[in-house]
């Protein structure tokens, strides 16, 4: 068990991803949480929490890719969360990399926006996360479907979902 | 009327964005649209047009709009159903190069027949479906707007799970 007050880094880039993690901010009541996306404007959303910014990038620029993967990096340095919260994409698959290696406990929440299959990075992010959820039951191990072959060793649970 | 088309953060999308542009123009009463309409180079007569806005301009277009107009994206529709905000969605597809996949024609079939959400599929139904939209716009509002949080399950899993 914890102590009190665990600190979290909660992670989502810009757009849906980041209208689905404003969705969990009561669970994370009581507890010390910096926010980490792609879009400085969203600082207002989070006040007076700490808001961190890193570049955003898509897959096929590798340079981006590199930037905005040192800057979580260094922003998970920095912060040294107990806790991972994140509901993707990109960022959110470097920070449950980096803080699992600092020993942080990571979750990976996949966006409601995949009812069918899960996300490339979601895929990829659930083999490392320490939680994987779906939001989407027939996707998860409590449903009937399964993942795609490949996944099965590992599917996610479906706990809920942000609606 | 006041709409408000947003085509999301990335991509333009103008099969949607041309289509709102013309029913725009078609209408004896004109209706005020302000639309972000992201990298897109064709000029609509008919639109005020920003491609992309900050997330305090995109506040401030949503709350003055009486009805929004979007792609089948989760950032629209859930940001409309918080706010109670009448909806139209129009899924991208990968065929037409919109999206890498179509992971939204299934978000509109999830949400189609929703209170407050009408799905264009095409674009021929589009001007349909926006008449039928300001129509909503124009009733007083029949459903209470969604809850700003999670469901309570996945909340409680959340909880759990960062107190360790």
């Amino acid at each position: 068990m914890k102590e009190a007050a665990p600190r979290v880094l909660a992670v989502a880039s810009g757009g849906g991803h980041w209208v689905q993690l404003m969705r969990l901010r009561p669970a994370f009541e009581g507890c010390e949480v910096v926010f980490l996306t792609t879009e400085a404007g969203y600082a207002a959303d989070v006040a007076p929490a700490r808001l961190i910014v890193v570049p955003d990038a898509n897959r096929w620029n590798k340079v981006a890719v590199a930037r905005m993967f040192l800057a979580v990096l260094w922003a998970v340095v920095r912060v040294r969360p107990d806790v991972v919260v994140t509901t993707g994409a990109a960022p959110g698959y470097a920070a449950i990399r980096f803080a699992k290696l600092l020993g942080a406990r990571t979750m990976w929440i996949d966006s409601i926006a995949n009812s069918e299959e899960l996300s490339m990075s979601g895929r990829m992010a659930g083999k490392h996360a320490h939680e994987w959820l779906t939001q989407w039951e027939h996707l998860g191990v409590s449903g009937e479907a399964r993942t795609r072959r490949g996944d099965q060793e590992r599917a996610p649970r479906f706990e809920g979902a942000v609606l | 009327m006041r709409l408000f088309l947003t085509v999301g953060t990335q991509l333009s999308f103008e099969r949607l964005t041309g289509g709102v542009d013309r029913w725009a123009g078609a209408c004896d009463v004109r209706p005020q649209v302000s639309a972000q309409a992201g990298p897109d180079e064709h000029r609509y007569e008919h639109l005020e047009v920003e491609p992309f806005v900050s997330p305090s301009r995109f506040n401030e277009l949503f709350e003055q709009a009486d009805a929004v107009v979007g792609h089948a994206g989760m950032g629209t529709i859930l940001t409309a159903m918080t706010r109670g905000k009448p909806l139209l969605i129009m899924p991208r597809k990968a065929s037409l190069g919109e999206q890498r996949n179509d992971h939204q024609l299934a978000t509109a079939k999830h949400f189609e027949g929703r209170p407050g959400i009408l799905v264009a599929w095409e674009e021929e139904d589009l001007a349909e479906r926006l008449d039928e939209l300001v129509g909503l716009a124009s009733a007083p509002p029949s459903e209470a707007a969604a809850s700003p949080w999670a469901s309570e399950r996945l909340l409680d899993f959340v909880r759990s799970f960062v107190r360790g």
